[in-house]
C-alpha cells in the first residue's frame, strides 16, 4: 500500500486499540495506511493480564488482543512501524508531515493522532536510578519482593488505594503518602484501606527525594502544609499517581485542554484541518478498550469522508 | 508460559547452552505483566536489527530462573524483569524493571556493538 515516496493517504500516531482500529478500518477502505508507534504495539492494553468485558470474547490477554488487531491491521495492508521515535510533526495545510528522529519523513493527506497515555513518575532526586530497586509502579508484578518490608504507597485515587491493600499481603508495614487532605478515591475503597491495620496515612505530604545504594534505603518527605520536610527509612515506594497523555509533542500544534488532552468534536476531529484524534490522550471521562476501539472508528470513518472530499476538491 | 515471540529458555541447561554457544545474548527474565511486556516488545522488535546478539526469555516462577535470579549481580533488584546481558558466557551488564528502546539499544551499543547496516 505505500506509495512512493513515503507518502501515504492516512498516517495513524499511535498503535494501541484506538491506533490499530483505525488502521483496520482505513486499510480495508482501500486508504492506503501507516501506523507510526513510539513503543510498543498494542499500548497500555498489552499490559493488561485479563480483559474479560470485551464484548464477543469470553476472556483474553491483553497482550493477545492486541496481536490480533495488529494482525488484523496489517492482513489488510497496513503498514506498521514500532518503536520508533518522532522528531517532528507539520500538521497544518493539506499535506502532512512527519519526521522521526532517524531523519526519515513521511507525509500523508490525513493524521489520526492517538498517543495514548503512561503512568505519571514523582520525578524526585533517586527515582530513576532505585526504579526497579525498591521503586515499583507495578503491585502485582514486585510485590512479592517486599514480603516482610516496611514501605510507601503514593497517591490518593482508587489505584493507590486498592494496591496498597493488595499489597498487605506481602508487606508488614505500609504508609500511604498523599498530597492532599482528601483522598479521591471511591470511598468504599477508602474505608477498606483505613480498616486495614497494617495501612497508616500521612497526609498533605509528598516523596521529594529517594536514597540508597544498591536498593530504596530511604526518602524524603515534605510536610506541604509547613514546608518541613524529614527522613523516612523505608524498603520501598510504589507510585500511582494517575496517568498522563503523551502530548506533549503536539504542544501548539492541535488544541490540548489544561490536562494536555486533545480536544476533539464528536467526529473525533481536531481544531486542524484533516487532524483527527482518538483513544485515551483525549477528553473523555471513560478510557476503556472499548471506548478506544470506537473512538478510532468515528475517527476512521470520519477522516475517510473527509479524505473523499478533499480528493473531489483537488481534482477541481 | 511467556507467549512472545522470542525464543524461550526453559531450563537451567538450555540457559547454559545459549550463553556458551553464543557470543553475545540478552536474556528477559520476567512474567506477562506490565513492567515486561515492554521489554519483550522492544526486544521482537531490534531482533532483525542486532543479528549478532541472540535474544531469549525466560519466566520468572520457573524454578529454573534461579540461574539468573540468584546471581550476583542482580541483588538489591526489586522489580522484574531482570534482563541480563551475556558476553562471552559472562554478564556484562544487568537492569532491573521495565527500560526504554533508548536505554535497551544503548546498552546493546556499548556491550556488544552497534548492528552493521546494509
Amino acid at each position: 500500500m505505500t506509495e512512493a515516496n513515503n507518502h501515504y493517504d492516512a498516517i495513524v500516531i499511535g498503535g494501541g486499540p484506538a491506533g490499530l482500529t483505525a488502521g483496520i478500518y482505513l486499510s480495508r477502505a482501500k486508504v492506503s495506511t501507516l501506523i507510526l508507534n513510539e513503543g510498543t504495539v498494542g499500548g497500555q492494553m498489552v499490559l493488561t493480564h485479563e480483559i474479560a468485558n470485551y464484548p464477543g470474547v469470553e476472556s483474553i490477554s491483553g497482550y493477545q488482543l492486541g496481536n490480533i488487531m495488529k494482525k488484523q491491521a496489517l492482513s489488510f495492508g497496513c503498514d506498521i512501524k514500532s518503536n520508533i521515535t518522532i522528531k517532528n510533526i507539520k500538521l497544518e495545510g493539506d499535506v502532512k508531515e512527519i519526521e522521526l528522529s532517524d531523519g526519515t519523513v513521511f507525509t500523508s493527506k490525513i493524521v489520526i493522532i492517538t498517543p495514548g497515555g503512561r503512568s505519571r513518575t514523582l520525578g524526585v532526586q533517586g527515582e530513576d536510578n532505585l526504579k526497579g530497586r525498591g521503586i515499583s509502579y507495578c503491585a502485582t508484578c514486585d510485590g512479592d519482593f517486599f514480603t516482610d518490608k516496611e514501605i510507601v504507597v503514593v497517591g490518593g485515587g482508587n489505584s493507590a488505594l486498592e494496591e496498597a491493600v493488595s499489597l498487605t499481603k506481602y508487606a508488614s508495614k505500609i504508609t500511604i503518602i498523599h498530597q492532599f487532605d482528601h483522598f479521591q478515591a471511591f470511598e468504599h475503597a477508602i474505608e477498606e484501606a483505613r480498616n486495614n491495620p497494617k495501612i497508616s496515612f500521612l497526609m498533605e505530604s509528598t516523596i521529594t527525594a529517594f536514597y540508597g545504594e544498591e536498593k530504596v534505603e530511604s526518602i524524603d518527605i515534605k510536610n506541604l502544609k509547613s514546608g518541613d520536610i524529614s527522613n523516612l527509612k523505608t524498603d520501598g515506594a510504589f507510585i500511582f499517581i494517575g496517568y498522563i497523555p503523551n502530548t506533549e509533542f503536539l504542544k501548539g500544534k492541535v488544541e490540548l485542554n489544561q490536562w494536555g488532552e486533545i480536544v476533539v468534536k464528536n467526529d473525533m476531529s481536531t481544531n486542524v484541518d484533516g487532524v483527527y484524534a482518538a483513544g485515551d490522550s483525549i477528553t473523555k471521562r471513560f478510557r476503556q478498550v472499548t471506548t478506544a476501539v470506537g473512538d478510532g472508528t468515528i475517527a476512521a470513518l470520519a477522516s475517510s469522508a473527509y479524505l473523499n472530499e478533499l480528493k473531489k476538491k483537488m481534482e477541481k | 508460559m511467556l507467549y512472545t515471540n522470542l525464543k524461550h529458555i526453559e531450563s537451567a541447561t538450555d540457559h547454559a547452552k545459549a550463553i556458551s554457544e553464543n557470543e553475545n545474548v540478552m536474556v528477559i527474565c520476567g512474567r506477562m505483566g506490565p513492567m515486561c511486556i515492554p521489554v519483550y516488545g522492544i526486544a521482537e522488535e531490534i531482533e532483525k536489527e542486532y543479528n549478532h546478539i541472540k535474544f531469549f526469555d525466560m519466566e520468572f516462577d520457573n524454578p529454573e530462573a534461579h540461574v539468573i535470579r540468584n546471581i550476583p549481580e542482580v541483588r538489591g533488584f526489586m522489580g522484574i524483569p531482570f534482563t541480563i546481558y551475556y558476553k562471552n558466557g559472562k554478564v556484562a551488564k544487568a537492569t532491573s524493571s521495565i527500560q526504554t528502546k533508548e536505554q535497551i539499544t544503548s546498552i546493546l551499543n556499548k556491550e556488544f556493538g552497534t548492528p552493521i547496516k546494509g
